[in-house]
């Protein structure tokens, strides 16, 4: 099986070879990639569109349809990983019981099924059973780090008009901020800051976003994510309101794409059970 | 065909080479590994050169990035002086779902794992069979 494999990969791999032969050459700016659509894109977009920026234009406006059902994917996915793993069966007993660790001296105490500790005790705090190291400069530098992280994020959701950027890729950021932050702690904080319904409500606000905007330009008569017609929502002209059309269809992206993200990691790190993780 | 041509010819495609190297790593990855995370391992290598050759298909020689100065307006754009903006659009939308299916992927291998106590191939199928 083996051995076959690797015969049909390599044979594979040689007919593709054979193919480049009748390829363009690298960097040949008469290649047909280059010569059919794409002119139209590098000419048209800043008038049509006012976003300097192509890549955004093409994404968020001339294949608005592409992207609108790609979020439908990370919806989709993040939907069907939480329907494979999630488990909802928490008994109340089980609540107090783990591992607590005596902040002063380091003592780490196993609470059993049905034991608890005082309530609001300051001098013990919970602790994973798989995950116990404590490191005080990796936490204290994440929390350094991590503001500065988020208003990254921001600002490539906010800034991807211009510059390289938009709202996958802040989305993006702005999750793997979150992510950082329950690595360098722990996931139990990190729902207590950004609870799992918050994320999953967050995931179909995303998609939302972007559906709505669709929507309200067919009301508003035009076509379906055809942003000129919001002109008179926003009070702009036709052009500059693709360019705003774009940017909130961009922060829908960038909603879903984060709690996507995020809902991702607590779901695969916890195993679904949502109280403990890497 | 002379020296000269096959240098060129090496000049001018070996960046496709490369991609179909790794496709191949990816694919006989997929193909030959019993582990299932080792074969999610080798999806993912594969999207990576798919994406990676898309993006090479973008360059033009000489040429800048797809973002115009607001100078630009009005102006008559030459297409050969920016790069093409459109395989970079769609290997956007490619690694957004190549990370969805790597969670979900992720997310199946946890279940498999969780009933059958192993990742590898052949140990499910036999535990499959058993039962």
């Amino acid at each position: 099986m083996k051995r076959l494999g690797l015969l049909a990969v390599i044979l594979f791999g040689a007919l593709l070879v054979y193919g480049t032969t009748d390829f363009p050459d690298w960097g040949d700016p008469s290649s047909p990639a280059a010569t059919h659509l794409s002119p139209y894109y590098i000419q048209h977009s800043l008038h049509d569109t006012a976003v300097p920026n192509i890549v955004t234009a093409v994404l968020a406006d001339y294949r608005g349809y592409d992207t609108m059902f790609e979020t439908a994917v990370i919806f989709t996915a993040g939907l069907a990983c939480l329907f494979l793993l999630r488990v909802f069966i928490t008994p109340k007993e089980t609540e107090a019981s783990g591992l607590y660790r005596h902040r002063a001296t380091g003592i780490t105490l196993r609470i059993g099924q049905g034991g608890r500790l005082p309530l609001g005790t300051r001098e013990f705090e919970r602790i994973d059973s798989q995950w116990v190291p404590y490191d005080l400069i990796i936490r204290t530098a994440c929390s350094l780090v991590l503001p500065f992280i988020q208003l990254f994020a921001l600002y490539v959701v906010a800034h991807g008009h211009h510059s390289p950027g938009g709202g996958f890729q802040g989305g993006v950021i702005f999750g793997a901020a979150l992510i950082l932050f329950a690595i360098s702690h722990n996931l139990r904080t990190t729902l207590k800051a950004m609870p799992e319904k918050r994320t999953n409500i967050l995931t179909g606000t995303g998609v939302l976003i972007y559906v709505g905007t669709g929507v309200l330009c067919l009301l508003l008569g035009g076509q379906f994510l055809d942003y000129a017609a919001l002109a008179g929502l926003l009070g702009v002209d036709p052009v500059m309101a693709r360019s705003h059309g774009i940017l909130i269809v961009e922060i829908g992206v960038a909603i879903a794409v984060m709690a996507v993200m995020v809902s991702l990691y607590y779901n695969l790190a916890s195993a679904g059970h949502m109280d403990e993780g890497l | 065909m002379t020296t000269a041509g096959y240098i060129n010819l090496i000049i001018a495609k070996y960046n496709y080479w490369i991609y179909i190297v790794l496709m191949c790593i990816g694919l006989w990855a997929m193909i030959a590994k019993r582990n299932l995370i080792k074969k999610i391992i080798g999806m993912n290598i594969l999207q990576t050169a798919i994406i990676l050759f898309y993006v090479s298909i973008a360059t033009k020689k000489g040429a800048t990035l797809p973002i115009l100065g607001h100078h630009d307006a009005g102006h008559f754009v030459d297409y050969a002086t920016v790069i093409n903006p459109l395989p970079h659009v769609l290997m956007l939308t490619a690694i957004v779902v190549s990370v969805a299916t790597l969670g979900v992927a992720l997310a199946l291998a946890m279940k498999i794992y969780n009933r059958y106590d192993t990742l590898e191939e052949d140990e499910i199928h036999a535990r499959v069979r058993e039962s």
